[in-house]
């Protein structure tokens, strides 16, 4: 019995340290079925026309999301018309962090006029898929859900006027012009994602 | 020589005893990771123990008082507690300093305030995704990194007890 103690959590570990691994650049990204704001269950599929997607998990309560609101709606309305529509996701639990209650993510996407889905991941199924550490992390996908570059939206998360790499634009332009992104990783200080321990 | 010395103990002292009431000249503020990198590689016999918070992070400040125990108990050791703060320039006065206060917080606070963030994460350390809450131990060159928040005092002595008796 203790053998066999020992072996669940040797193999428990073992699928946690797999699944904490997340993505790389060049992984293919799975689609999803999630609920949007409007109540409408949205995959990635369903952007018929889209030649990539700005996956980003983000959140309504840790100020660097916050920060990064209206840096995603200027992004959206830049490079939806392109091909490139932002995907919000919220991955935390709301049992832990009520601000990021399915409920005020409709009020939050109301307030600044979310021109872009913003969809809840309950149960936290896909953000560990992703591999997401944190809010906001963006994942920029190509048109056949490669990965094509993983981290931050630029190096200034605290003064926008501030910012001297767009890494994320960057990394949209490379991909239009048939190159890989460079940088093509990148971290930002975020807010941990919020699950029960 | 002499000299030398008791400047270095009063300055320690300085450090240690704790401000009765926290002001904004009583926290040091770094603009630049290089000029705050020192607090991660001072080379002595001590045991630092460096928490990166901010009071808008909620598990933050919900394992706050651990360290404080920890503080406490540092007492006649050679152990030190500092708090690295990456709260935000406008809300010092408003926010960060009432905290302080608030809560009696005994622990060295630093703030850091340099904003090309992902120039400096890898070098606070590579396995670091950029989340906070954060914790450091090191001594010389021995030194350990956890991404997690602690959930008890206890927990924090048992990362310690490789470092020193405690």
């Amino acid at each position: 019995m203790k053998n066999l103690a020992i072996l669940l959590t040797a193999l428990v570990g073992l699928s946690f340290s797999f699944v904490g691994g997340g993505y790389e650049v060049g992984d293919t990204a799975t689609d999803f079925q999630l609920k949007n704001i409007d109540g409408e269950m949205v995959s990635l599929s369903d952007f018929e026309d889209a030649k990539g997607f700005i996956v980003t998990f983000t959140c309504n309560h840790c100020p660097y999301a916050v920060m990064y609101e209206d840096r995603l709606i200027e992004l959206h309305k830049t490079y939806a018309p392109k091909g490139y529509p932002v995907i919000a996701i919220n991955p935390n639990d709301p049992a832990v962090q009520p601000e990021d209650s399915y409920e005020k993510m409709k009020v939050r996407a109301s307030e600044k006029e979310f021109p872009f889905v913003y969809l809840f991941d309950e149960g936290q199924k896909i953000y560990p898929q992703y591999g997401a550490t944190r809010t906001p992390h963006v994942f920029l996908l190509d048109a056949e859900r490669t990965v094509m570059y993983i981290g931050a939206i630029d190096d200034s998360p605290r003064d926008v006027s501030a910012v001297s790499e767009k890494y994320l634009e960057n990394a949209i332009m490379a991909i239009e012009s048939g190159k890989n992104p460079e940088p093509s990783f990148t971290k930002a200080v975020g807010c941990s994602i919020k699950t029960k321990a | 020589m002499r000299l030398f010395i008791l400047s270095v103990i009063f300055s320690l002292s300085s450090l240690t005893a704790f401000p009765q009431s926290w002001t904004l000249k009583d926290v040091d503020i770094y603009r630049s990771f290089d000029d705050f990198e020192h607090i991660l590689d001072t080379q002595n016999d001590t045991t630092y123990l460096v928490n990166f918070w901010a009071t808008w992070c909620a598990p933050c400040v919900k394992e706050l008082p651990h360290f404080e125990d920890i503080q406490k108990l540092s007492k006649g050791k050679k152990l030190k507690v500092v708090l690295v703060s990456l709260d935000f320039e406008r809300q010092f006065e408003s926010r960060l300093i009432p905290f302080l206060n608030k809560n009696k917080i005994a622990s060295d606070v630093v703030v850091l305030l340099d904003k090309k963030e992902s120039t400096w994460i890898d070098k606070v350390d590579p396995e670091w995704s950029g989340a906070i809450p954060i914790t450091l131990v090191y001594k010389g060159e021995k030194r350990n990194f956890y991404e997690k928040s602690f959930h008890s005092t206890d927990e924090l002595k048992s990362i310690l007890k490789p470092y020193l008796n405690i």
